[in-house]
């Protein structure tokens, strides 16, 4: 068991580090499809974990503009490195969402959803009407790739600007996802993850027993944001701008789907969901104006043959031991 | 001094007293009852001491300290825990796992430890895994602990519920309502529980309709009526007590000769 999946997740880094830029290397424009599904995943991932407590938060578009203004303004004003912009950027969200994360997150099930549904369209406002910070509705233009990051006289990582900018890019994207990822997986299968699973089950039963329930929410969502810091930091340098509208509210919706779609039990929905859609979303530009047309009815289907996510089709190798299997009367509802 | 006191504790619901003005005090090692016919307020009460909803007024004292409107989680670090009326548990966890995670107050680790497996963090694991396999044993559950609880049959869950209580290491258990819908033969098992609980050093406070049960397995038993306590005692006393015997079944119309 162990080691099928070892190898799995050997295969998986083979394919995703290896195979997929050898082969993709000169097509730059699908590069940049994959680049930018492996960020939206990292962002998606913060969507995925609030609703492993059991909340649905659909501000994580939100969370991505701040971060993403936090990178572009340290970078563009202060004239930080992108390296230390990425830090900043966490450091903002994680803030934030702690100081909003306080009031918000005493409210339950719908009403959460709604008032987060809200901090998207706040964020790109807030973005608007401060442009002394912000540089208002015309964004922040031309932001410079990233320079090489030195740590001890050791170069790490090369200035992108004398190597192939769409690969490094690419690699800098599946190192953050890499990461987010690792983090994420780490959290569920620690005692955090039992923590978590307690509050999505019955937050009056963890308190009941001392879990300090409203500080591990707070917890959560302040990880989720910190997600969506790196994935906004991230998308700006690889986009070289932002805009109040760089993140939108269909994307905090598309972040929900992404991770509804691909599976709630399983941290790896998701990634699966993030690149299935977007990816699928993007090879369906050929057909114009029917492309939102039958995106939708993939949509739809999934939703129907698929109920618990991408991750719940019955491949024995797929199989996570937190797959959460809905109650069997939960269940009958939604048969028919 | 008693193990806790409550004092005047009032709750009101807009123009609703539920409960009115109850005092009382649990003694170390007893098992103290709450009775009343529906809508007494015992639920409230229950849910007052614990903390699940803020007093208007009045305290509960608990080993000298005011806990009157604590968190519930402070409540319950401080040893008092209580089990829910309604079957509820963690339906998607197995009935081990269940347990396991209700130790939470015993962890030595930090939530950085959890999160990289500090040493702290793994012997925790090991050790509350050990512990909530005692306790699934000791409450007859050792047959069902890997079973999802969402599928355990409904005999169970409630004793799951108490073994959730139980690894929290209570000083002061409240039990809600822990026999209701039991026939006599699963009473007796519970009560058999109950007062095996109580010998591990355990004070228990319950909420209970079952009459015969209450008058069985209590030292004393305190009666509420309409949010009021309208008696406190052994079991015998309240059997013979007049304004129970009025609650309960009514009073004669001396007039009409009824």
């Amino acid at each position: 068991m162990k080691l099928k999946k070892i190898a799995l997740a050997a295969l998986f880094l083979l394919v995703y580090l290896v195979v997929i830029p050898l082969a993709f290397k000169s097509k730059t424009y699908f590069l940049g499809v994959l680049t930018t599904a492996s960020v939206l995943s990292v962002i998606s991932a913060g969507v995925w974990l609030i609703f492993y407590i059991g909340r649905i938060n659909m501000g994580q578009g939100g969370f991505a503009l701040v971060g993403g203004y936090a990178s572009a303004i340290l970078i563009s004003r202060l004239g930080c490195s992108f390296w230390t912009s990425l830090v900043g950027a966490i450091i903002v969200t994680v803030l934030i969402s702690i100081l909003i994360g306080m009031p918000l997150l005493r409210l339950k099930g719908v009403y959460f959803s709604m008032i987060t549904l809200s901090l998207t369209e706040t964020a790109r406002l807030a973005a608007q009407c401060f442009p002394a910070l912000t540089n208002g509705p015309k964004g922040i233009l031309n932001l410079p790739l990233p320079g090489a990051l030195t740590i001890g006289g050791v170069t790490l990582i090369p200035d992108f600007a004398t190597v192939d900018k769409h690969l490094a890019l690419y690699y800098l994207g599946a190192f953050l996802l890499i990461v987010v990822f690792a983090v994420l997986y780490r959290i569920v299968n620690s005692r955090l993850g039992w923590l978590f699973r307690s509050l999505q089950q019955n937050e009056d039963l963890a308190s009941s027993f001392g879990v300090n329930v409203p500080r591990l929410r707070v917890i959560a969502l302040a990880i989720c944001a910190a997600f969506a810091g790196v994935g906004g930091a991230f998308f700006v340098t690889m986009q070289q701008s932002i805009y109040p509208a760089s993140f939108t509210f269909q994307d905090s919706t598309n972040f929900l789907l992404y991770c509804f779609l691909g599976g709630l039990g399983s941290v790896w929905g998701a990634i699966v969901g993030t690149f299935v859609l977007f990816i699928s979303f993007e090879m369906l530009q050929g057909f114009n104006q029917y492309q939102p047309l039958i995106y939708s009815l993939i949509m739809i289907g999934l939703m129907l043959w698929l109920p618990n996510g991408l991750m719940s089709l019955k491949l024995p190798w797929l199989r996570n031991r937190f797959f959460c299997v809905p109650d069997p009367q939960d269940e009958g509802k939604e048969e028919r | 001094m008693p193990l806790m006191e409550v004092k005047n504790l009032t709750k009101r619901f807009g123009g609703l007293i539920a409960v009115n003005d109850v005092s009382f005090s649990v003694k170390e090692g007893e098992i103290l009852s709450i009775i009343g016919p529906n809508g007494a307020g015992k639920s409230t009460l229950f849910k007052l001491i614990s903390s699940f909803l803020p007093a208007t007024s009045g305290q509960v004292i608990y080993q000298g300290e005011d806990i009157t409107s604590m968190s519930p989680h402070l409540v319950a670090r401080k040893g008092i825990i209580r089990t829910f009326q309604e079957t509820t548990i963690f339906r998607n966890m197995t009935v081990i796992d269940n347990v396991v995670v209700a130790h939470h107050l015993q962890s030595k680790a930090s939530l950085l430890g959890f999160f990289f497996g500090s040493p702290a963090a793994r012997s925790d694991e090991a050790r509350f895994r050990e512990s909530a396999s005692e306790i699934l044993d000791y409450l007859g559950l050792q047959d069902v602990k890997e079973m999802k609880a969402s599928t355990l049959p409904h005999g169970y869950l409630r004793a799951l519920g108490i073994a959730i209580g139980m690894a929290a290491r209570p000083k002061l258990l409240l039990l809600d309502e822990p026999f209701a819908g039991m026939n006599s033969d699963e009473t007796a098992h519970a009560m058999q529980m109950v007062r095996g609980i109580r010998d591990r050093g355990v004070t228990v406070l319950l909420v209970e309709h079952d009459m015969s049960a209450v008058m069985n397995i209590s030292d004393r038993i305190v009666v509420l009526n309409f949010g009021k306590k309208i008696a406190e005692g052994e079991p015998a006393a309240i059997q013979s007590d007049e304004a129970v015997i009025e609650a309960y079944l009514g009073r004669e119309d001396e007039e009409v000769g009824y």
